[in-house]
């Protein structure tokens, strides 16, 4: 590791941490809408336009922070884009397939004859299933080093499963909050399935990171970091308890017409998969192949990453500004889309 | 099969699949905001209607491009690791910057461009709509700056086999970026201007003779007037530029094996790498070294110069030919249909047959001319400073040979979708059922 006062040093380190933000907007943003994607199927006909429209002005901008992550890899990272996307090509292939079939239907299904309706929402069903899944098994392939057996091959399905559920868990609670009615009552119990799931997958992957790599183990279990790290598992534990009472809550609420508390399960979703991924970002510094390539390996002339970097600095927060504005103004329950 | 040539084909149809959509968003933005702000100097309905037909061919081309976009991001590492090893620290920056200043803008504004004219009023929409505009502008800009620095690169040095950057000025602004940059903005004019007049001239055919159908079609066959010699004028600069810079492709181009003085323009020829000549050549004597040198005896530097260093020439000499043959068209079938709309205010059938024949020919030709500009550039990934064959992975063949048969039916799936869709908005507009895409709600804010 060189020395972080040096550039070679410190610029490596701000990129990963743009490169985490970048990764956790995207899952935690085109989580919900992919989650709304998995559950189209569980809903009648009748209700399927409105999920569609509660993530319609959102989603474009969601997949953006996909492309900036991946960006950063590629920019910043060069020499481990190539290793990490090489070792990983199948599931990305699956999941841009995937990505590429939701984002389209999305478009079909409103604008292709009424006959075809039907085959586009499955489409976009299966488009966004297909991307969780492969995404999930991306991050399972990751955590082991991208070991190719049956076991781990096994072991990465099921976090693609676990995955899945905690999109369809952050979709469910997103509808929840932006909807009513039958449907939002419908998503109450979307988000309870969904829950179990979730927590199995996290669980999963809080069991496998120490098992595979020592040094790994050695971060977590030794002291004192094990009680400085304490906060985190326990956190994640506190929100899954508040999220299932508060899911447990809601339904005698919202038929007494008591719209507050609507919003807690989402925020308790998303604080579920800012932990769990703190955690796991935790265990893998300074390593962006597990034990293998640190970002230091990997990284750019630190001429090229101060370029991108004072940009960065730049247009980020326009970036947020501008986001925060149209968040404002598709903000509320969700109604039907028309084109103005 | 030779993976190096597989990977190619994939990263080719995928690229090739993606041109399409930008090439149609880049200029449709801007008609849109010209329909709207037509909407708001004379307040007729009539632009409002055209705004509302084509601002959802634009969000459906949108779409395209943000997914087919994606799969891009990804395969430059998955296909081509040596790019980013090699010249990363180029490259990186500007596609850095295409994320930054581009794709946040476009995604963001959109929704409220699409959505959201009730919500924030028509001034705000108005700057989303420009916003929208630029977005696409921008991002066409830095990818562009890329890819002339790929085929001129300047402004940097080796060190360890590795680019580095040294006067970022230079890089932007490299020797074919100016040109290569009107010309494909000027391309994506001309796709758009065709596609408008194709679509209205169908609708019109069909009987669907409303105020919207006639204000689109005419801008699209003016803009049609305007632009296609003007890319006549640009492209042969840009000729020129290539003509000093990289020499081996216009050999290719022009199909000049030996070193010649007073070369002909071949109109029609068959390349034969093995033997290295042309068989069935038709040509206009010494046009070629006019149109390259300005002088009737100019000296065209051949193939044979460059053995072992020049691209595929059939694939380069033919796809020239399409571009140049459908920009030639476009002149001429834009020039005689403003002339018959000046004069008679109403289309023979037959022009319109051959406008609704060119709605897509815009993408016939961009594509073409790219292929032109990639393929002419092999053997090189970066002119002079990376070879393709360097920059290749490692994938196993089979596994790039199964994801791509799975890509190409994935594309001819959602282009089938996309002209078809585009024909069925086409068809509903204007009619009761077009209006919004379900019943408004009140808001339960």
């Amino acid at each position: 590791m060189p020395e972080l006062g040096t550039p070679e040093g410190w610029l490596p380190v701000v990129f990963l941490a743009l490169m985490g933000v970048a990764i956790l907007a995207y899952v935690v943003l085109d989580g919900f809408d992919l989650g709304v994607g998995i559950l189209l199927r569980a809903a009648p006909e009748g209700d399927r336009d409105l999920m569609v429209a509660s993530i319609g002005p959102f989603w474009d901008a969601n997949e953006t922070w996909l492309v900036l992550g991946v960006g950063i890899l590629l920019v910043a990272f060069p020499l481990a884009h190539g290793q990490i996307l090489g070792a990983l090509y199948l599931p990305v292939a699956l999941m841009l397939i995937g990505l590429s079939l939701r984002g389209v239907a999305f478009e079909f299904r409103v604008k292709a004859r009424a006959e075809h309706k039907p085959a586009w929402d499955f489409a976009f069903f299966g488009g966004s299933l297909l991307a969780s899944v492969a995404q999930g098994v991306m991050l399972g392939l990751t955590i082991v080093g991208f070991r190719h057996d049956a076991a781990t091959w096994a072991f990465a399905l099921f976090i693609g499963a676990g995955l899945a559920a905690g999109y369809a868990l952050l979709g469910a609670t997103w509808l929840v909050m932006k909807t009513h009615g039958a449907l939002q009552l419908a998503a109450v119990r979307w988000a309870q399935q969904a829950k179990w799931l979730t927590g199995a997958g996290i669980g999963a992957v809080s069991l496998a990171t120490p098992l595979v790599s020592e040094r790994i183990a050695g971060k977590w279990f030794s002291l004192p970091e094990f009680f400085m790290l304490l906060p985190i598992p326990l956190a994640t534990l506190l929100l899954f308890f508040i999220l299932w009472r508060a899911l447990a809550r809601l339904p005698q609420r919202l038929a007494d017409g008591n719209e507050y508390g609507a919003w807690v399960p989402f925020a308790c979703a998303v604080g579920i998969f800012i932990c769990a991924f703190y955690g796991l970002a935790y265990s893998l510094f300074p390593y962006l192949v597990v034990d293998r390539t640190t970002i230091w390996d990997a990284a750019s002339a630190p001429e090229s990453l101060m370029i991108i970097l004072v940009g960065a600095c730049v247009v980020l927060p326009v970036i947020l500004a501008y986001t925060v504005f149209a968040w404002r103004v598709f903000g509320g329950k969700a109604r039907l889309l028309s084109y103005g | 099969m030779d993976p190096i040539l597989l990977a190619r084909a994939q990263f080719g149809a995928n690229i090739t699949f993606h041109i399409l959509f930008p090439t149609i968003t880049i200029a449709l933005g801007w008609l849109l905001l010209f329909f709207k702000l037509r909407f708001l100097r004379t307040r007729d309905e009539k632009w409002m209607d055209a705004y509302r037909l084509w601002v959802k061919v634009f969000a459906l081309s949108f779409a395209l491009g943000v997914v087919s976009g994606i799969t891009m991001s990804f395969q430059f590492g998955t296909n081509w690791p040596g790019f980013m090893e090699t010249v990363g620290n180029i490259a990186g920056p500007l596609l850095a910057y295409e994320v930054l200043t581009a794709f946040f803008l476009e995604a963001t504004f959109l929704a409220i461009m699409l959505f959201g004219r009730e919500r924030v009023g028509e001034r705000i929409h108005t700057i989303a709509t420009v916003l929208v505009a630029f977005g696409t502008t921008m991002s066409a800009f830095w990818i562009l700056v890329l890819n002339s620095w790929m085929q001129t690169p300047a402004g940097f040095e080796m060190r360890d086999g590795v680019a580095h950057a040294t006067d970022w000025g230079a890089i932007i602004f490299n020797p074919s970026m100016p040109y290569r940059l009107s010309h494909m903005l000027l391309a994506s004019g001309l796709t758009v201007a065709f596609l408008v007049a194709g679509i209205s001239a169908w609708q019109w055919l069909r009987g669907q003779r409303t105020p919207a159908v006639a204000a689109a079609l005419r801008t699209g066959v003016w803009l049609g007037v305007v632009l296609a010699p003007a890319q006549a004028v640009l492209g042969d600069l840009h000729g020129l530029n290539t003509f000093e810079h990289q020499p081996a492709k216009v050999a290719a181009i022009e199909g000049v094996w030996q070193t010649e003085r007073g070369a002909p323009l071949l109109l029609f020829a068959i390349p034969d790498e093995e033997a290295r000549t042309n068989h069935a050549e038709i040509g206009i004597p010494k046009l070629a070294s006019l149109i390259l040198t300005h002088e009737l005896d100019g000296e065209i530097r051949g193939l044979d110069e460059f053995k072992g260093e020049h691209p595929p020439v059939a694939p380069v000499f033919w796809s020239f030919r399409i571009m140049v043959g459908i920009g030639l068209l476009m002149i001429v079938l834009s020039a005689y249909a403003a002339w018959r709309l000046r004069r008679g205010g109403e289309l023979p059938r037959w022009t319109a047959r051959a406008l609704v024949a060119m709605s897509f020919s815009g993408w016939v030709a961009t594509v073409a001319g790219w292929y032109v500009a990639e393929i002419g550039r092999q053997p090189w990934l970066v002119h002079g400073v990376l070879r393709t064959a360097d920059a290749a992975s490692e994938v196993p063949a089979a596994m790039i040979g199964t994801t791509f048969v799975l890509y190409l039916l994935l594309y001819a799936l959602l282009i089938g979708a996309y002209v078809s869709v585009v024909f069925h908005l086409a068809k509903k507009a204007g009619s009761p059922d077009a209006a919004p895409v379900a019943r408004p709600e009140p808001a339960h804010a």
